[in-house]
């Protein structure tokens, strides 16, 4: 039941003239420890509903938490990877409130003793330049279980007949990380906010800590934003978007509430202190609940847990095995591959920097890689509208196929052909090769026939071939490659009509 | 053996560690031991009421299975074959528990508390689930949703509390064991009051998991039995580390029957005994210090060296129970909201929410004293109110702490009455919640420490009825309980020519 209300909005342009935004950002990502935070049940996605739950998951009376090793182990490689120091100690607490889908009507979460704190990541913008954010904490808690609202018109509870819980998701670890406020980013916070999300998006994957895919809701972002007539000036009152769960509607979020919140201030108002809900379709945000002070979670420490001390030499071990980040890595790859910066900067915006990693692993030049990812395959994945990697063709195959091309096995023309049957599903590039019959044709019987066809075709080309003009070679080179389907090597061919018309 | 089952069958009346002995000498079998302890359960329940639950069939067939293994030649725990109660805040695979909650009626456990898979995998079979106060919210059993437990002693009075069910299956004759949990003196004072022996061990002693949670960082489950051997051999079975339970110790549950054997003896020379000075005095029932003083010259004749010790900060202790406590009862019981298991109850008029199904479920499902409790502690861990209540008493229970490390400098023990008073009568104290607070004022300062206590009958007092001598040691040092309760036992026993219990007047089937 979404009321559309028409909402004042201030041009973003202009309201970035007049104001200047601060942002924040809280990042849940959801660890892939094969088991919950607390909790021995095991935990995967889209299994049948209350399927992975224990007596520990559904809080049943008597049963007690034990806190998960791995889920400590991937939340200090996220601190360290964030620069941030590692608590020496640090306890859960209880966040107490009443919901359904909180089976003991507690998150245990760490509150004021978070096991990483006071780091920066530096965030890549499109133009290569960097943007450091700084880190004020992250830390563990268990996600909630899913509600599912039944009978209403908008899938809301308000409306609803009946709601349904799926407790699998229950007591997953979750890592919360949460920005200190971001300022001087100006007209490009809405760019910042994506590229920030993106980074840790990228980094949690480097890190093996998570699928992280945000589909599957395993990264959700909440997004503060405020305005304030100068960046002299204190912060502004601050909302916090809810659950905005892909970076391109992180980076509309923000862009929204500034344009927002510019003509409530323009217009003399006030931004109330509110969470917001985030509309994907509309791309716009609606008033969620009022903070207050008001909502009180009565937290206290968790006696069911005893403090987690991580032992300074694991924490040190945890570090040196640190995998190599993405920042790094981009730069170690650009260098090996003798890319141009904006060549690199194009390949990272397309998310293809795996996929020519791969490629190059399989046989090609990265030259080559390049030239196909971003060439012929980007121009397929726009058409169909789809990520390159999403595209049914693998870096294995792409490199099999430039190896196909380097042997002179084919030609460009004909790796055009091999591509489209793979794409198509018709198997390897060998497979196409053989069954669309699209090799070079090498043996050059057939193709002296095809030239002595050409050559009596054309007789005034002849003719002023014989005369030593050799301009006109192509028009029977041409000749040739259209009667051998393209299957002729053009280099050849031009040898043979030389020999032929000299010789 | 001749078949001895009746409800006056000597089986009934023999400390577990001699039906123990007689099991394993297969001179008496299980399922007759069990079968006396059920007929004796039939006979004196309508007056006792110490049960909530009894299954019968469950404990003889565990009985009979117990007995074909051993026939068999198989090597089974030595308690194997000895019936045990366990109190009903502990959750029991397949067996109804309530934690004496109306909220929880007719709940089945899906799974065990790792001292119930203990219990089952040694094979004692489990007579059923004994009486408590609501969430062990009591010191009188009176405010269970499920009606009174009797003393005994006399049945007009109470039991204690909050495990008065545990205590008086024991006193009772219908159960040579039982489990008891102890958050504040609830395996302890009804031990006292009704002539029995109980056992708070150290915190962590023994695995919490599957104990509905009153106050998880006080909470602790122990034996209550007839005779201090027993305790020690229930002890030695319940205890020991469990990786469930994150605030389990590590330490292997070992050396307490050693400890009790050799505490008979009698023998304590080198043992110092430190009188708590602040645990005596006002408020104290004459009978009850005339008893304490006569077993501290008791201790003192088997060698033992008596010195006075202070504990300044036990004044307060009351007080930052009542904080603690109802702190983390107010968090640990909002899971009973209706939505996943027990009492689920909609509202009359008005719509359907889960808001309103969980106010009205809480409403009509928790009695008055746990929504006291609730209340307090909602208010202790509220914005702006936290630092002045919660925090400070976090800070008083670290002042009792020292208070005990400064006296274990001095003693090895340190010894105090158990209760100020012998069982009140029904009804006298339920309208006085702080009255019925003041009975746990000598037992509450262990849960807030974390160290191990034992109460013990030392005699009757004017009235009659038993007065309890409590023995407290350093936390992880529960064997000396073992060895100075046992010598005391040995000595107080001497000289009433067999057990306490003896002089409690005979039940006789009637209807009370």
């Amino acid at each position: 039941m979404s009321t559309t209300t028409s909402v004042d909005l201030v041009d973003y342009d202009d309201a970035v003239a007049r104001f200047d935004p601060v942002i924040g950002i809280e990042v849940h990502v959801e660890l892939g420890t094969r088991t919950k935070m607390f909790d021995g049940a095991e935990q995967s996605f889209g299994e049948q509903p209350n399927t992975q739950i224990t007596p520990v998951s559904l809080g049943l009376p008597g049963a007690l938490p034990a806190v998960n090793g791995t889920a400590v182990e991937y939340a200090i490689r996220i601190g360290l990877a964030l620069n941030c120091s590692i608590a020496e100690s640090c306890r859960f607490a209880r966040k107490n409130y009443f919901y359904p889908d909180v089976p003991k009507n507690f998150q245990t979460s760490q509150y004021d003793e978070p096991i990483a704190h006071d780091g920066w990541v530096d965030v890549e913008l499109e133009d290569g330049t960097t943007f450091r954010v700084e880190i004020e904490r992250a830390h563990m808690e268990e996600d909630a279980g899913k509600n599912t609202h039944v009978g209403g018109s908008t899938g809301r509870i308000h409306g609803a007949e009946y709601s349904l819980v799926d407790y699998n998701r229950a007591g997953v670890p979750l890592v919360e990380i949460v920005t200190r406020p971001i300022t001087g980013a100006g007209e490009r916070a809405p760019e910042v906010a994506r590229a920030y999300v993106q980074t840790l998006r990228d980094l949690f994957r480097a890190l093996g800590v998570s699928e992280a895919r945000m589909e599957r809701g395993n990264v959700r972002a909440d997004v503060n934003v405020s305005l304030r007539p100068t960046p002299e000036s204190a912060l502004g009152t601050r909302t916090e978007t809810k659950n905005v769960n892909s970076f391109r509607s992180v980076e509309r979020a923000v862009r929204y509430e500034i344009s927002r919140q510019a003509a409530v201030l323009d217009g003399g108002g006030t931004v109330v202190q509110e969470t917001r809900h985030w509309h994907e379709d509309t791309g716009s945000t609606t008033s969620g609940r009022v903070k207050s002070d008001a909502e009180d979670y009565r937290y206290f420490p968790e006696p069911d847990l005893v403090p987690i001390v991580p032992d300074p030499a694991w924490v040190e071990e945890i570090r040196a095995s640190l995998p190599e980040l993405p920042a790094a890595r981009r730069r170690r790859l650009q260098g090996e591959w003798g890319y141009a910066d904006a060549e690199m900067r194009d390949v990272v915006n397309a998310g293809a920097v795996e996929l020519i990693e791969a490629t190059v692993a399989a046989g090609a030049s990265p030259a080559a890689a390049r030239k196909w990812w971003m060439g012929e395959l980007a121009r397929t994945a726009k058409q169909q509208e789809v990520e390159l990697a999403e595209l049914p063709i693998t870096p294995a195959q792409i490199g099999a196929l430039q190896q196909l091309v380097d042997s002179g096995r084919i030609n460009d023309k004909l790796a055009r052909q091999v591509l489209e049957g793979v794409l198509a599903g018709e198997g390897d590039p060998e497979q196409v090769v053989v069954a669309r019959g699209l090799e070079v044709v090498s043996d050059d019987g057939p193709l002296l026939e095809a030239i002595d066809a050409a050559l009596a075709a054309q007789p005034d080309i002849a003719e002023k071939i014989r005369g030593g003009n050799l301009g006109p070679v192509g028009a029977i080179i041409g000749a040739v490659m259209k009667a051998t389907r393209g299957q002729a090597d053009a280099g050849r061919v031009r040898e043979l009509v030389l020999e032929r018309v000299q010789g | 053996m001749s078949a001895a089952t009746g409800a006056d069958s000597p089986l009934t009346h023999m400390p577990a560690s001699e039906l123990s002995q007689r099991l394993g000498a297969r001179e008496i079998s299980s399922v007759e031991v069990t079968q006396a302890h059920l007929d004796r359960i039939a006979a004196v329940e309508p007056q006792v009421h110490a049960f909530l639950h009894v299954s019968a069939d469950e404990a003889l067939a565990t009985a009979a299975d117990v007995d074909a293994r051993r026939g068999a030649g198989e090597e089974l725990h030595p308690l194997a074959g000895v019936p045990i109660a366990v109190k009903d805040v502990v959750v029991t695979r397949g067996l109804p528990t309530t934690a004496g909650s109306r909220i929880l009626e007719g709940w089945v456990p899906p799974y065990d508390a790792t001292l119930v898979e203990k219990i089952k995998a040694a094979g004692l079979p489990i007579l059923g689930k004994t009486n408590m106060d609501e969430f062990a919210m009591g010191s009188s059993t009176e405010h269970s949703g499920y009606g009174n437990t009797h003393n005994p002693w006399d049945l007009d009075r109470i039991p204690g509390g909050s495990g008065g069910g545990s205590a008086a299956a024991i006193a009772a004759y219908e159960a040579p064991l039982a489990i008891g949990t102890d958050t504040g003196g609830s395996i302890r004072q009804p031990a006292a009051v009704t002539g029995t022996v109980g056992v708070k061990p150290t915190y962590g002693s023994v695995s919490r998991y599957g104990l509905i949670a009153l106050a998880s960082s006080l909470d602790q489950a122990g034996p209550c039995t007839r005779s201090v051997m027993d305790a020690a051999l229930l002890h030695e079975l319940i205890g020991g580390h469990d990786p469930r339970d994150a605030t389990s110790l590590t330490d292997p549950a070992t050396g307490y029957v050693a400890a009790a054997k050799e505490g008979v003896s009698s023998d304590l020379r080198g043992m110092r005994v430190g009188v708590v000075r602040e645990l005596q005095g006002e408020g104290y029932q004459p009978g009850v210090l005339a008893r304490f003083e006569e077993s501290l010259e008791a201790l003192r004749n088997a060698g033992a060296e008596i010195v006075e010790v202070s504990c300044p900060h036990f004044t307060y202790a009351l007080a930052a129970y009542y904080l603690i406590l109802p702190a983390e009862a107010s968090s640990n019981l909002a899971k009973f909201d209706g939505m996943r298991f027990g009492l689920r109850v909609e509202p009359s008029e008005g719509p359907v929410t889960a808001e309103r199904v969980m106010a009205a479920t809480r409403g009509q499902g928790f009695g008055d004293e746990v929504k006291r409790r609730i209340i307090l502690g909602t208010y202790a861990l509220s914005a702006g109110y936290y630092d002045a209540y919660y925090g400070s008493a976090q800070k008083v229970r670290t002042l009792i702490q020292r208070d005990f490390a400064a006296a274990f400098e001095q003693a090895d023990v340190l010894v105090s009455p158990t209760a100020p008073t012998t069982a009140f009568k029904l009804g006298e104290k339920l309208d006085d919640p702080l009255a019925m607070y003041l009975n746990d004022v000598a037992t509450i300062p262990a849960n807030l420490a974390g160290v191990p206590g034992m109460s013990l009958p030392n005699g009757l007092s004017d009235d009659g009825l038993p007065v309890g001598f409590q023995i407290l040691a350093p936390a992880r040092q529960d064997a000396r309980l073992y060895k100075v309760g046992a010598a005391l036992e040995a000595l107080l026993e001497f000289g009433w020519e067999g057990p306490l219990l003896r002089r409690a007047p005979e039940l006789t089937g009637g209807v009370a």
